[in-house]
């Protein structure tokens, strides 16, 4: 038994946004592994939920003519990871997404919840960086789209207002056509395991010249980040043992590791140099990227 | 309180019933006898209280009871018909995957749910441990336990 | 012959339907559930507590603060009762305590109708705590102005002995001597199903309890000795039990079930802990400090071994000195030509209490002791193998030790298999050079181990045979199945020396205190070695009896019929089916004038321990950058005397091994030394391997045959742990000439040493 005081099953998205607007300090209950884990521990704040599963729009993935894909923002990892138009053209968000927990919990948990906690640690956040997904929101003032950029604002932080739904995630085809991608969770299980470091990077080569360079971590800084540093060192280059050696050392002035009872912070910024190495030689090795 | 009315199938047998919103799955089924769905944690990480939902494997016990509202719910029990064990059952028990047996009927539904999504695939021993990393079990190393998945795989 | 074959076991098809029941299977009209008030530091006084708010709530049926229990002061340790005073356990723990010592100590406990209720309840108590000084770590419980947690210190016992000659001598004699201090981690058991007990009275002086518990007749002693009660007023049930690995081997929920029963005018009370409760507040592995010192001479004999052993407890004394000196007598049987000294200090701290875990002790000493003999063999430029294949024990060696009993020693046998099957030779040779950041090293570690506590504890079994009408047989007995497969070895035992068929054994696996046969229960790998002559017995006896009844239906004699198959055969002519033993059973049980129920009920004594013994070996793979550790291939190989079920035996390793690889490169219970705080106790951050961090993992037995047992057999339980934390280390040395000299060998912990070694 779930210590929850007030739910209410939302009917429509409509709905559930007039319900999240009315009710201060409601929450989204979507796939549960995470809102449902917090009110197991008895953590305040969750108690009033708007339960979003009724909703199967939400559900949706898919591509327009223009390329554009869309992925609702409750569906489930394990839908993400099999749907083919993921494994075609994002096949580094699928291989992301299989970092994430054990089956079941793929199976449940959604990539809308993922983002919206604001978890600095989210498996998808580096896929939603480097390909550079835009937010399809819900106001109360209407629709609007948001970029990943700046989403997220701090541990457990977003730009989201009260009242604001997530209904879908939107890539654009500039942002995935002809780069090639990887992502390293660097944990201590192999599975059922928040990322110590999460590193993921998208690659697009000119020759044998790198073309467009996107790196992105998790755990690094108070939010998921991008690497604009690092990134710059790769415009031009070869892939060599100097390259990357350049991108390593770059890589620190981009990214703010802290001390905690998890990982020192000289401990993070040893493996964010050396997954910033490793997550670009397998991206430019995986022909778009393998799970 | 607040209640909803539900219609589910629970192996095979048609519920129609009044759940308080607060409930799990796992509470559901266990207060209807299906004991076998058992809790280990609470929050997703163990996996004993694995159930199949639709035939996908999901932890009941960080699944509200009100979603299974039009679904169809398989257990352990309801994999044992007329007293013969199903492929999975029969292969756990032949590759001595059962200890304590507190995880089995957990771990018994996820095999489940990974044989028949992968029925006549040739897969790797990673990748059938990959399958099954929703579970823990601290009596048998796993080792007997991926053992009986590859010959439940390969009937 | 059932032994040696991998019979199914008894509960299998039950428990792959889903049909065994545990504790929270059963439940009761009406049963209350309780749920403590933890404190949220870990050393202080309660000041003033208010439990107002709580009962206030609709639902709470009542509070109970540390001021309305029982003064009894009672030991929890899962031993038999000492009739030697100064050998009982330590008795620390009154029901509810106004002085808390952890992060999570007991100081009310809430019942209600409901499990919300009583969650929301305890969190309304409002508790006022003085705050008291800390210590969390040896070096602060040990230091002379270190706060005292009980009130005689924080030193609970300190002793030693020295065992195979004198010391000084042997430190004379030796050419080397090397010496390192090893730290071993926090673990926690993690048996999947979490600690639980409910119980009820069925007469005003009669309590019931229900309860997942590995020593239901010490569960019984405990709870008398805790409320003042009767001994045999109590009655304990053990259902299907899930896992326990010596966290249940501790009376742990039951005395405070059975108080609040009591209160309670004997209605049902349950406490059923969640997972992060049970992680915490039942019991943990003891932390030690090993420092190993050895002798060794140039032609590689070992001299000495010394070793030294600091044990930290934690808040109450559970196990407590046992734990280290239990481990000291039983590393003395591996290389016993070599002088052992032993010491050893366990002391209180604040943190949550450790108790009996699974090989209790020697994987820390272990780990101290057979990575400082590596170091010994690689100082005088010896083979890791030849060296441990030099010293360790022979045949002959145990009796010339103790001067007792001729045991089976296979642990020359056990090296010679495990080197053959990781092929070590030529993988030396292999690893011999290597560069580059991912490199390649091999390690291997003996152990011995006991079977049982004899002689520092009584070691008493029971079985209780009784011949069906039907012919079958029920075994009852007091060993305790907790998913091990007790019940299925003995029953093999049974079928032989009866001469029945396996399958017309039934066991009764749930027991209960009022009608199971006594034996202390399960731990110490003690049940199939020490309930083996109880069994023999028995099954003996009620043999004789079917045969004196055989007898009096055909007119052949006693001597001249014997029981094979399930029937009554001619002793000479075993194919001559004299009597079918269902037709026997009948007219014993309803012949007017002859027979009777047909039982056998044998309670006896057992004053042997055998020693048993066993390496792992390990081929892994260290990634320096990603300070990561791949085993490529592990081997557990046993000499476990005579294996009664393959099958099951491989599993008891297979699980030994995972747990030891847990412990070596995955595992810690991680507290703030200056607060008490404990950051990790729930199933995520505590990080048990799954399924993907497991390597595929080998077993193998020597074939031996122990000639105290009646069947051959020895320890098998806990021995499968205790080598893989050394030769995991020795391997990482040998990969990457890097010592890391504590576990958990995580990848924070390598990084620290890599980048000292000038690696990183």
């Amino acid at each position: 038994m779930f210590p929850i005081e007030n739910y209410h099953y939302a009917t429509s998205v409509e709905d559930a946004v007039q319900h999240l607007a009315a009710y201060e300090g409601t929450k989204i209950l979507a796939g549960g592994t995470d809102v449902l884990v917090r009110l197991h521990e008895g953590k305040s704040g969750y108690g009033h939920l708007i339960d979003i599963n009724g909703l199967d729009e939400l559900k949706t993935i898919s591509m327009d003519e223009s390329g554009t894909i869309f992925i609702g923002s409750r569906a489930t990892f394990t839908e993400i990871i099999t749907n083919d138009i993921i494994s075609r053209n994002v096949p580094m968000l699928a291989q992301s997404l299989l970092t994430i927990g054990g089956p079941q919990v793929r199976n449940t948990g959604t990539m809308g919840g993922n983002i919206c906690n604001g978890a600095v640690s989210a498996d998808s956040a580096c896929a939603a960086l480097v390909y550079e997904f835009d937010l399809q929101i819900q106001g109360t003032e209407g629709e609007r789209r948001e970029s990943i950029h700046g989403f997220h604002t701090g541990p457990g932080r977003t730009i989201l207002q009260q009242g604001d739904l997530l209904k879908s995630f939107v890539i654009r085809p500039e942002n995935y056509t002809d780069f090639k991608a990887s992502y390293i969770k660097y944990a201590m299980r192999g599975a059922m395991d928040i990322a110590t470091i999460g590193c993921g990077a998208a690659i697009k080569m000119h020759g044998e010249e790198v073309e467009t360079f996107k790196l992105a971590f998790t755990v690094a800084a108070p939010t998921p980040i991008r690497c604009p540093t690092a990134e710059k060192t790769m415009k031009g280059a070869v892939i060599s043992e100097e390259s990357l050696k350049r991108l390593a050392d770059a890589v620190a002035a981009d990214v703010k590791p802290r001390t905690s009872w998890r990982a020192s912070k000289e401990f993070r910024l040893h493996i964010i140099r050396t997954l910033a190495k490793k997550v670009t030689r397998q991206a430019v090795d995986n022909q778009g990227g393998t799970c | 309180m607040q209640t909803r009315n539900i219609n589910l199938t629970i192996n095979g047998k048609k519920y129609e019933l009044v759940v308080d919103v607060r409930q799990s799955l796992l509470e559901l089924l266990r207060e209807r006898g299906y004991t076998s769905v058992k809790q280990g944690c609470g929050v997703g990480e163990c996996g004993a209280c694995t159930v199949l939902v639709d035939n996908v494997a999901v932890d009941s016990c960080l699944y509200l009871a009100v979603w299974a509202d039009n679904t169809t719910i398989r257990t352990a029990e309801g994999e044992c018909r007329d007293g013969k064990l199903s492929p999975v059952q029969e292969a756990y028990m032949e590759a001595g995957a059962v200890q304590c047996g507190f995880c089995t009927p957990g771990l018994i539904m996820a095999t489940t749910a990974f044989v028949e999504e992968n029925k006549g695939k040739t897969l790797s021993r990673q990748e059938m441990k990959k399958a099954h990393a929703g579970n823990l079990c601290r009596c048998t190393g796993y080792q007997t336990i991926i053992n009986a998945a590859e010959e439940a795989l390969k009937k | 012959m059932a032994i040696g074959k991998s019979h199914r076991r008894k509960d299998v098809r039950a428990k792959v339907t889903g049909k065994t029941r545990y504790t929270d299977d059963y439940s009761m009209p009406g049963m209350l559930e309780a749920r403590y008030v933890r404190s949220p530091i870990a050393h202080g006084l309660v000041k003033n507590i208010d439990t107002t708010a709580a009962l206030a709530l609709p639902g709470v049926e009542a509070v109970f603060t540390f001021a309305d229990v029982p003064k009894n002061v009672f030991p929890t340790a899962g031993h038999p009762y000492s009739l030697d005073p100064d050998h009982q356990d330590v008795a620390d723990r009154l029901l509810l305590t106004d002085h808390v010592r952890y992060h999570g100590d007991e100081v009310a406990i809430v019942v209600a109708r409901d499990r919300l209720t009583a969650g929301k309840a305890a969190k309304a108590v409002v508790v006022d705590y003085e705050e008291l000084p800390i210590c969390v770590t040896s070096a602060a419980a040990l230091a002379p102005d270190a706060p005292a947690i009980h009130a005689g210190g924080n030193i609970l016992k300190s002793t030693s002995f020295e065992i195979g000659g004198s010391l000084a001598e042997a430190e004379t004699r030796a050419d080397l001597t090397l010496q390192g201090t090893f730290r071993t981690p926090i673990v926690l058991h993690c048996h999947l199903e979490n600690h639980t007990a409910y119980a009820y009275m069925d007469d005003n002086d009669h309590l019931v309890i229900v309860s997942s518990t590995q020593i239901p007749h010490i569960c019984r002693r405990i709870v008398g000795q805790a409320l003042g009660m009767e001994w045999s007023r109590i009655r304990v049930i053990k259902p299907y039990i899930g896992g326990g690995f010596g966290a249940k081997q501790d009376v742990v929920l039951e005395p405070m079930v059975a108080f609040l029963s009591t209160k309670l005018g004997g209605a049902p009370v349950k406490i059923e802990m969640d997972r992060e409760e049970c992680l915490v507040a039942t019991r943990t592995r003891h932390s030690q400090t090993v420092t190993a010192r050895a002798g060794v001479t140039k032609d590689a004999s070992i001299t000495f071994i010394d070793l030294d052993v600091i044990s930290n407890t934690g808040a109450y004394a559970s196990h407590g000195h046992s734990i280290p000196m239990a481990a000291g007598s039983k590393c003395c049987h591996l290389y016993p030509r070599a002088v052992t000294k032993f010491s050893a200090i366990s002391h209180y701290a604040n943190i949550p209490a450790a108790g009996a875990m699974r090989a209790y002790g020697s994987p820390q000493l272990f780990f101290g002791m057979e990575s400082l003999l590596e170091e010994a063999a690689r100082s005088i430029g010896m083979d890791s193998v030849e060296f441990r294949l030099k010293n360790c024990a022979r045949p002959g060696d145990i009796k010339a030790k103790t001067g007792e009993y001729e045991h089976a020693v296979g642990i020359k046998e056990c090296l010679e298999k495990g080197s053959a099957a990781i092929d070590w030779e030529a993988k030396k040779k292999r690893y011999a050079t290597q560069t580059g950041n991912i490199r390649s090293g091999l390690g291997v570690a003996c152990f011995s181990y006991g079977s049982g506590t004899y002689p520092a504890c009584v070691e008493i079994a029971g079985c209780r045979l009784v011949l069906n009408q039907d012919g079958s047989v029920h075994m009852q007995v007091g060993a305790t199945e907790i998913g091990q497969g007790s019940d299925t070895a003995l029953a093999q035992m049974a079928t032989d020396t009866l001469g029945l068929s396996y399958d017309r054994i039934h066991v009764v696996s749930e027991q209960d205190t009022d009608v199971t046969p006594f034996d202390p229960g399960a731990y110490a790998s003690r049940q199939t070695y020490v309930a083996a002559p109880a069994v023999h017995a028995a099954a003996d006896k009620l043999k004789r009896k079917i045969l004196t009844h055989a007898a009096l239906m055909t007119d052949e004699s006693v001597e001249n019929l014997n029981l094979a198959n399930g029937n009554i055969v001619l002793q000479d002519q075993p194919e001559k089916v004299v009597l079918d033993l269902r037709d026997l059973a009948l007219d014993s049980y309803y012949h007017k004038d002859r027979g009777g129920q047909l039982t056998a009920e044998v309670s006896s004594k057992t004053r042997t321990n055998a020693p048993s013994y066993g390496c792992t070996f390990v081929d892994l793979e260290v990634d320096i950058e990603m300070c990561s550790v791949t085993i490529k291939n592990i081997i557990n190989v046993h000499d476990a005397g005579r294996i009664i079920h393959p099958l099951s035996a491989t599993g008891q390793v297979h699980g030994g091994m995972a747990m030891g690889i847990g412990m070596a490169l995955f595992e810690e219970l991680m507290i703030d030394s200056e607060t008490g705080w404990i950051y990790n106790g729930n199933l995520l951050d505590y990080k048990i391997p799954t399924c993907v961090d497991i390597p595929d993992l080998e077993s193998e037995f020597v074939d031996t045959f122990d000639p105290t047992s009646p069947y051959g057999n020895k320890s098998l339980g806990e021995p499968p742990i205790i080598s893989q934390g050394p030769s995991i280390r020795n391997a990482i040395w040998d990969a990457t000439g890097v010592k890391i000299n504590e576990m958990p060998m995580t990848p924070k912990v390598l990084f620290t040493h890599f980048r000292a070694a000038g690696l990183l």
